[in-house]
């Protein structure tokens, strides 16, 4: 039983992928039974290749992807050098939390309201400092060289990558070496690039992936601060999916075809610049230079880094605003008439909140369940985890969901799984798994065997020892990836819009659709939810531990 | 009752090197052998063996017997061999009583378990510590609830890895005569792997050198 | 395994297993025959899947208020399946019959016009003609109003039942714009917005309502709008958008952003026109501006206003997905749309605001009573709203879009 968990996992995980993207690689080459078309073209090609300003759009992408990337890379090493050297500043890592639970959307839409001609901080200044009785005509956000759309999503990167700086296992190790560096000599930020950081890269690789091809393929964040004319790529393609006219279907498969390649080719060439970047590193760091250009560069990036994440707060903050509001002119600095009536507004129905709860805690079980049962037959079996596994755990982050649901949603169709509980926690699981399985795995395998040993020379057999011995001690990382895997669920919108075919609601579906109507308030309340349910898991996490183990000073 | 462990032509390599050369040896029971050598001679992986927790990249020879029964195929619960560690490794999740109850064999009522975990505390001047946290315990009190609790899972051999190497000066002397005196006493063959010829010369016993 | 080895793996693998099973199921459409009583009689204990725009929460309670009054009278559970998009609808239909599902589909109704329905329609996608069998269907003003019939030129066939009008209105707030500056015919548009420059815009072609506000100018400088309402020939195309085109050539740099973003959706724009952004903007609701204020979307001042010769008006239509579970609620349903109380109640413009399909003067008094409501100050009144014009053909649309992305798209 144990034994098949990695097969069945994989297998849940492969087959939904690989039915989605038949379902989109079919049309895309111009087959699609149901209008009638069953041999094999090149017409969706040749649509998408004529399609105005395709050019521009792939380009935009590109240098969005990249540009995203690179920064959110940046500023993460920025604040870990920082934090590592500097104790003080570690607390700051706590305040990571409400970013890291908010949706992407979210912090989207805050962030448009914050940085738009019209918006807060243009609000707070006008008219008195700047003369701006009416918003300048300035363009801040959906510019054409997608700056606010780089912007956007490096707020909510940054914390993802320090939480996956935090989290790799180097990072206990690295207090000596720093140590032991600074000794000889080297600046903190300096010590921490040459002997923390090339050890550090080489465990937060695919999370680096995951955000190059989350940045190249974002649907949501690109329609609300991308550019639109022409949009990035995958908006292109949804454009297309939601046209009327239902041959566009065709062209629509292409371009996430497109998008799925330009992905591949994207994480290509990032890999050819590790690879660049090694060799130019090693002289580098043993060259002897103490105290060279890196440490003020790092130090740039953290206080950056601080910036991003103070943006990201006033955007979150500004949507709170908004759900409190009944009117708020352009330019008062505040609403200028309060209202409980948005909150009060969504008290009437309680089914998205309910759809959210069982969707994630059922999908976070899951995924726990399935993880625990991998890593418990890794270590009875003495398995060494290769990478390989786990850049199949990864596929769902970095196979664009454009280019896999629609035909993974004609697989479900066809199973009669549609519409149905089951459905949209399968396809949630697809997305919970990898970060549940990334934040569980590095505890797990560094519980110290010998516990199972000496339990094992007690008379216990391997469940007992399971039950008993590792469970227990492992109480907080299993409730912290529970926490991981419910706030990724409760942000999850096309998934659950495609699995649920529209039936199974939850608070993201509805932010989504009622973001469409474009009331902020309304918006606000939802996406306030949204915020807070994750945050209450993670207090949950945190706090379960520290009140069951009490008097136990080595877990708390 | 008492029995001898016995190795008979025990060799382990590693990627097709020998670490641990053909040894073939009998510790009686009550008797204390040290296998001496420097870090990396492969003591440990001899003691993994013996336990049944070697890993899969070590390919081992040999056979080991405890009386008449041959472990070397048993999985790691059935062999009854207990084993010590440097580091005491008392779950951090339970208490102290209940550590010493988790080695108990099953059976008997809570209070008779909790009798013995008691009785058993009593004997090693650790009165009063039952319902203690093993983190507020010092080096030396962990040490020796460690030891209880091997002892209460009625092991038939003991092996020593390094128990002693964490302590300082006065407390490992102190240890020491706590833990051989509880295995001879209970007639217990004891396998100790060590570096420190002290410990040699304190088990008293045959030493068995490995480079 | 590679990334690119092992997606290649496991497509070839199940390539050929999933072309076996995209037969297609040959299905065929009946009219609907049965009488009212028998389908009414089916429908009691049906659960009633609305696939609509759920973007709007005043559309929303009223779909909710629906909801209850079917339950309360026909024995019908209505749920509300919000959209954020029609196209999401018929995109799950679409494939639901890729997958040979004939029956039990998930979607019962939809709230569609346009090309969503004559899409739906050409492929297949559509139960029906089964407006005959509506008790109220008879009630329609059919020849006053004939896009209840007719949609964007193309015969409905009774593959749909009208449910609201919707006819364009260009909204502004009454503090920043005076009535009296305000344009009244495309070519004062263009001079309006070269005096207040970026304060215009309009949705994303690919949006409908962008896509309306060329098709409005377009109905106004066409030589020959007769041209409209036939299937767009190179030549007539050519003909007809020149005008259209020279007109947008001068307006593009006027407008917000000098015309090189637009937003992405009716909504979105609301928003730029309750920030301040802009100050003129079109919708395709009359009571826009009534609502907007009413739900604080638009300041207390916003205002709607029309064009001299016209503007584009049609029908919102419910139709029935040829796979639907509950064909018979649904029907139930569609015809409750239709009852004189549901149409008044929609009207009213603090609830939804479109205009009746029904002709009031032929209703008996206590149901015409319920037409009589006073107009509110933000809305426009009728004489200034004047008869619609039609919809172009939908080829128009296409066209349309598809050649201001090629001028206009880099």
């Amino acid at each position: 039983m144990l034994r098949a968990a990695p097969a069945l996992t994989l297998a849940l995980f492969l087959a939904p992928i690989a039915a989605g993207l038949i379902g989109t690689l079919a049309p895309a080459f111009g087959i699609l039974p149901a209008l009638g078309r069953t041999t094999t073209s090149l017409d969706p090609w040749r649509t998408l290749l004529a399609a105005p300003g395709l050019l521009t759009s792939l380009t935009l992408t590109a240098a969005v992807g990249f540009a995203a990337t690179l920064l959110s890379f940046a500023l993460a090493c920025g604040f870990c050098a920082w934090t590592a050297n500097s104790p003080a500043v570690r607390r700051l890592e706590r305040a990571l939390a409400p970013l890291l639970a908010t949706p992407h959307v979210a912090v989207a839409v805050g962030f448009a309201f914050l940085v738009a001609p019209s918006g807060w901080i243009a609000r707070i200044v006008s008219p008195e400092l700047t003369g701006w009785d009416r918003p300048p005509a300035l363009v801040t956000v959906r510019d054409p060289a997608g700056l606010s759309l780089i912007a956007g999503l490096v707020l909510k990167e940054v914390p993802y990558l320090v939480l996956m700086m935090l989290a790799a296992s180097s990072q206990g190790a690295a207090r000596p070496l720093l140590a032991a560096a600074r000794a000889m000599g080297y600046a903190p930020a300096t010590a921490w690039a040459k002997v923390v950081l090339p050890a550090l890269y080489r465990q937060i690789r695919l999370p680096v992936y995951a955000v190059l091809a989350f940045s190249l393929s974002t649907v949501e964040v690109g329609l609300i601060l991308g550019p639109g004319n022409p949009p990035p790529l995958s908006v292109l393609a949804l454009r297309w999916y939601q046209a009327p006219d239902l041959a566009l279907t065709f062209p629509a498969a292409a371009a996430s075809v497109l998008q799925l390649l330009l992905v591949a080719a994207a994480i290509l060439v990032w890999r050819g610049g590790e690879r660049l970047a090694r060799i130019l590193a090693r002289p580098w760091c043993a060259g002897g230079v103490r105290r060279g250009g890196a440490a003020p560069l790092l130090a740039g990036a953290g206080v950056l880094a601080l910036l991003s994440g103070a943006l990201g707060f006033l955007s979150l903050a500004g949507l709170v605003l908004w759900s409190f509001t009944a009117e708020w002119r352009y330019p008062d600095a505040l609403p200028g008439r309060w209202s409980l009536a948005p909150w009060q507004r969504f008290g009437g129905s309680t089914a998205p909140l309910a759809n959210t709860l069982l969707v994630g805690a059922l999908a976070s079980l899951a995924a726990v369940a399935l993880a625990l049962a991998c890593l418990e037959n890794e270590a009875r079996r003495r398995l060494r985890p290769g990478t390989q596994a786990l850049w199949l755990l990864y596929l769902p982050l970095l196979v664009p969901q454009i280019a896999f649901l629609f035909g993974a949603q004609a697989a479900l169709v066809r199973l009669r799984l549609d519409a149905t509980l089951a459905a949209v926690v399968w396809a949630h699981l697809l997305f919970v798994l990898p970060y549940v399985f990334l934040s569980l795995a590095d505890p797990y395998r560094a519980l110290d065997p010998r516990f199972a040993r000496i339990a094992a020379g007690l008379g216990s057999t391997p469940a007992r020892v399971f039950w008993r011995v590792k469970l227990p001690i492992l109480l907080r990382p299993v409730l912290v990836a529970l926490a991981v895997g419910f706030a990724v669920s409760v942000g999850l919108y096309l998934p659950t819009l495609f699995a649920g075919a529209g039936r199974v609601a939850t608070l993201t579906t509805e932010a989504v659709t009622l973001s469409s109507g474009a009331d902020r308030r309304v918006v606000a309340v939802t996406v306030a939810l949204q915020a807070a349910l994750p945050l209450l898991a993670y207090g949950l996490a945190l706090g379960l531990p520290a009140l069951l183990h009490r008097n136990r000073a080595a877990l708390r | 009752m008492s029995e001898a462990l016995d190795l008979a032509g025990v060799s382990v390599a590693f990627s097709g090197r020998t670490l641990v050369p053909p040894l073939s040896f009998r510790v009686e029971p009550g008797e204390v052998v040290t296998v001496m050598g420097p870090s990396g001679s492969g003591k440990s992986t001899l003691l993994a063996f013996i336990g049944g927790f070697l890993d899969r990249a070590f390919t081992a020879e040999g056979s080991v017997r405890v009386g008449l029964q041959d472990i070397t195929r048993l999985a790691p619960e059935r062999r009854r061999v207990g084993i010590l560690f440097q580091d005491d490794l008392l779950f951090p999740h339970l208490s102290v009583s209940e550590n010493l109850a988790f080695g108990l064999p099953p059976g008997g009522s809570r209070s008779e378990r909790r009798h013995r975990a008691d009785e058993a505390l009593r004997e090693a001047g650790l009165a009063g510590f039952a319902e203690r946290d093993p983190a507020t315990l010092s080096g030396g009190q962990r040490a020796r609830v460690a030891l209880l609790r091997t002892l209460l899972a009625e092991p038939r051999a003991l092996l020593l890895d390094e128990p002693f190497g964490k302590l300082d000066r006065a407390l490992k002397a102190e240890i020491r005569a706590f833990v051989f005196a509880h295995a001879r006493a209970r007639r217990l063959p004891t396998l100790l792997v060590t570096h420190d010829p002290d410990d040699a010369e304190a088990a008293g016993g045959r030493v068995i050198e490995l480079r | 395994m590679r990334l690119p080895t092992l997606l290649a793996l496991g497509l070839t693998a199940l390539a050929s297993l999933a072309h076996a099973s995209l037969v297609q199921a040959s299905l065929a459409h009946a009219a609907e025959t049965r009488p009212w009583a028998e389908i009414a009689g089916r429908a009691k204990g049906q659960t009633v899947y609305w696939n609509a725009w759920g973007g709007d929460d005043r559309n929303n309670a009223y779909i909710a208020w629906v909801g209850e009054e079917v339950k309360k009278r026909y024995g019908v559970t209505l749920t509300h399946v919000k959209l954020a998009d029609t196209a999401e609808a018929v995109t799950r239909v679409l494939a639901e019959k890729n997958a040979g599902r004939g029956e039990g589909g998930t979607v019962d109704l939809i709230w569609l016009n346009g090309a969503n329905l004559a899409s739906m329609k050409a492929g297949g996608l559509l139960h029906g003609p089964f407006t005959e069998a509506l008790p109220n269907f008879k009630l329609v003003d059919t020849a006053g109003k004939p896009s209840t019939v007719i949609d964007f030129t193309l015969p409905v066939d009774g593959m749909a039942s009208p449910w609201l009008m919707a006819q364009v209105v260009f909204v502004y707030d009454g503090a920043r714009s005076k009535p009296a500056d305000l344009p009244h015919s495309i070519p004062a548009m263009l001079e309006w917005s070269k005096r207040n420059p970026g304060r215009l815009t309009h949705p994303a072609v690919s949006n409908f309502l962008g896509a309306t506000f060329l098709k409005q100018a377009l109905s106004e400088l066409a030589p020959d709008p007769a041209a409209l309402q036939r299937e767009a020939t190179d030549a007539a195309f050519a003909a007809a958008a020149a005008p259209l085109f020279a007109w947008y050539d001068a307006l593009r740099p006027t407008l917000w952003r000098e015309g090189r973003d637009f937003p992405e959706s009716g909504p979105a724009m609301r928003q730029l026109l309750a920030d301040g952004e802009i100050d003129l903007m079109i919708s395709f609701n009359p009571a826009e501006a009534v609502l907007g204020s009413a739900n604080g979307l638009l300041p207390d001042t916003a205002r709607a206003t029309s064009l001299e010769k016209g503007t584009i008006g049609n029908t919102s239509f419910v139709a029935i997905p040829f796979n639907a579970a509950n064909k018979e609620g649904a029907m139930v349903v569609a015809n409750f749309l239709l009852e004189p109380e549901a149409q008044a109640r929609a009207q009213d413009p603090t609830v939804i605001g479109l205009l009746t399909v029904l002709d009031p003067m032929r209703l008996p008094a206590g149901d015409k009573a319920r037409f009589e409501a006073p107009l509110p100050p933000g809305m426009p009144r009728a004489e200034e709203l004047g008869q619609p014009l039609l919809e172009p053909h939908p080829s128009w649309m296409t066209r349309l879009t598809a050649e201001w992305q090629r001028r206009y798209q880099r």
